[in-house]
């Protein structure tokens, strides 16, 4: 499913004496099954643009396209469930959404507030307990009984659980431990990759960008400042700097090496993989040639 | 919607309300609420409607913006004007048609009350929208120093008052929040029958109460780990002074009360 957000703009409490502009004629096209991230730092708008993605938001000017449904400013939008079932949110911090008396409830809230029947719903948690690494048996267990790292897990399996079709993550490995940041990104990009979804991933983190997204937009002060594949978006050192930011640290290291040995790279390397093989590719030929 | 509200909400701003002493602009309201009391026909109720609208204008708040904020309360006002036409029964009659009947005093009734309303609704909004909530407890807290001696928690009073009020934007926020994230779940609080619409208040109300005890108990512990142990011997950062314009402001409201006084039958 495409989102294509064309003009778009965003003012909180508009009319009012209170009234702040959070977004301005924001322009850009997320195709479907691709990974997009989007990047700013706080303050930037992304948390604005990210609720427009299943119109929890509407643009105060502009359109937003989702799939067929377009929303319009100024129009009332009527029947939004069906947007809502096939863009799924996970929030920052989504363990402050819990709220039933066991695991399993919970994660069955959200399929069946569409419609899922119940047994639907009750295989459909019991499949992606596993999915998020937890035991099974947390499953009767109240949410509010597991750790915080456990708690961000169900809340993300209450959200797969509505199997979207679009997958909206905001930030979503805030505060947890390095190694847990990492499964849980790589379980989205498996999940990205084997259910051909589309991924929008709000981060602050170059690195989580540069692995695994096709697609970043840098998003600042309100503005969508750059767009492109991280190649292109991190080969633009000064155009980061500017926007106060740093690439990422596999980026930064192959530019040392770069300077170390006064031959530029043919490409620019996302992975310590990609720039292993790279570095190798660079010795062999130069050994070849002296 | 809460955007809209303005009840309680404070508005910075450098006009020459803004600047008086919290503790004038709280004699000032509470005593303009007594005063208000005193008029009772056309002279008096005028005014203080002039007087209001003079506060008004001094206080640099657009009055487009007052009355738009004020909706939901002027909706209660045009509620008792409407009882008022329709249950007094007195002086000549103004219009009749089938059942209904306006008397005179019915309508002069309603429009004075209706007019009470408004000025006290606009005066207490002024005093809200150009202190900050910070002040206004500071404010309290000095004025109800004398009741100290009959041992009234004065300190903790005005503390727990900070404490609501620094709290009401937050969970404000929380329950935007924790609202989205239901919705983006399918969750729905604004259509479908009433019954549903209780229900989906639970996974709302829940995580709400979690969050507010947590936080409560975080700050509890915050504050002692910062030393602090009640208002014994405790000195202020934030000084309030006098000045003459606060006098000036209750002289004013003085010779309106001495005015009213006057003219009242």
């Amino acid at each position: 499913m495409d989102i294509k957000l064309q003009q778009v703009s965003y003012a909180y409490a508009q009319g009012t004496p209170f009234e702040k502009r959070a977004l301005f004629d924001i322009d850009f096209e997320i195709p479907s099954h691709t990974y997009q991230a989007i990047i700013g730092h706080t303050g930037s708008g992304k948390s604005t643009i990210l609720q427009h993605f299943n119109a929890l938001l509407k643009p105060t000017s502009g359109e937003v396209h989702i799939g067929d449904r377009i929303v319009v400013a100024g129009k009332k939008a009527k029947d939004l469930k069906a947007v809502r079932q096939k863009v799924g949110i996970v929030f920052q911090f989504p363990e402050h959404q819990l709220f039933e008396e066991t695991v399993l409830k919970d994660i069955m809230f959200g399929p069946m507030n569409f419609g899922v029947s119940e047994k639907e719903a009750e295989a459909r948690a019991r499949e992606l307990v596993g999915l998020v690494s937890l035991p099974e048996d947390v499953l009767e267990k109240s949410p509010f009984d597991l750790s915080g790292g456990q708690m961000r897990r169900v809340a993300i399996a209450g959200v797969l659980a509505m199997e979207p079709e679009v997958i909206v993550l905001d930030e979503p490995t805030a505060g947890l431990d390095p190694r847990g940041q990492k499964e849980i990104m790589d379980m989205f990009y498996k999940l990205h990759q084997e259910r051909g979804l589309t991924t929008i991933l709000v981060t602050h983190s170059m690195e989580d960008a540069a692995r695994y997204a096709d697609n970043i937009v840098i998003m600042h002060e309100g503005k969508n400042v750059l767009r492109g594949t991280p190649q292109d978006i991190f080969k633009d050192v000064e155009t980061l700097k500017n926007l106060r930011l740093e690439p990422p640290r596999i980026v930064r290291f192959q530019q040392k090496i770069e300077k170390m040995i006064n031959t530029p790279f043919s490409k620019i390397c996302l992975t310590e993989e990609e720039l292993a093989t790279e570095i190798a590719r660079v010795l062999r030929e130069e050994r070849a040639e002296s | 919607m809460m955007e809209k509200m303005i009840f309680g909400r404070f508005l910075p701003g450098d006009s020459p309300v803004h600047k008086l002493d919290p503790r004038s602009k709280l004699i000032f309201v509470f005593a303009f609420i007594i005063i208000v009391f005193l008029a009772n026909n056309t002279v008096t109720y005028a005014l203080l409607l002039a007087f209001t609208l003079l506060v008004v204008l001094v206080s640099r708040i657009r009055l487009y913006f007052l009355i738009n904020g004020l909706k939901p309360v002027l909706f209660l006002m045009a509620f008792t004007f409407l009882l008022h036409i329709f249950m007094t029964r007195e002086g000549a009659v103004v219009f009749e048609w089938k059942f209904i009947t306006i008397y005179e005093e019915g309508l002069r009734q309603g429009i004075f009350i209706s007019i009470r309303f408004l000025v006290l609704v606009f005066m207490t909004s002024i005093l809200t929208l150009t202190t900050s909530p910070i002040s206004i407890t500071d404010g309290i807290e000095v004025l109800l120093n004398p009741l100290k001696a009959v041992k009234v928690p004065v300190h903790e009073l005005a503390l727990m008052m900070s404490i609501s009020l620094r709290f009401i934007p937050t969970l404000m926020d929380e329950t935007d929040k924790i609202m989205k994230a239901q919705m983006a779940r399918g969750s729905d609080l604004s259509s479908g029958p009433i019954k549903d619409r209780i229900k989906a208040v639970v996974p709302l109300l829940v995580p709400l109460f979690v969050s507010a005890f947590k936080r409560a108990e975080d700050l509890a512990t915050a504050m002692e780990v910062r030393g602090y142990r009640g208002g014994e011997g405790r000195t202020r950062y934030r000084k309030l002074k006098w000045d003459m314009s606060d006098t000036f402001a209750l002289v004013l409201l003085g010779a309106m009360a001495v005015l009213l006084f006057f003219y009242r039958s």
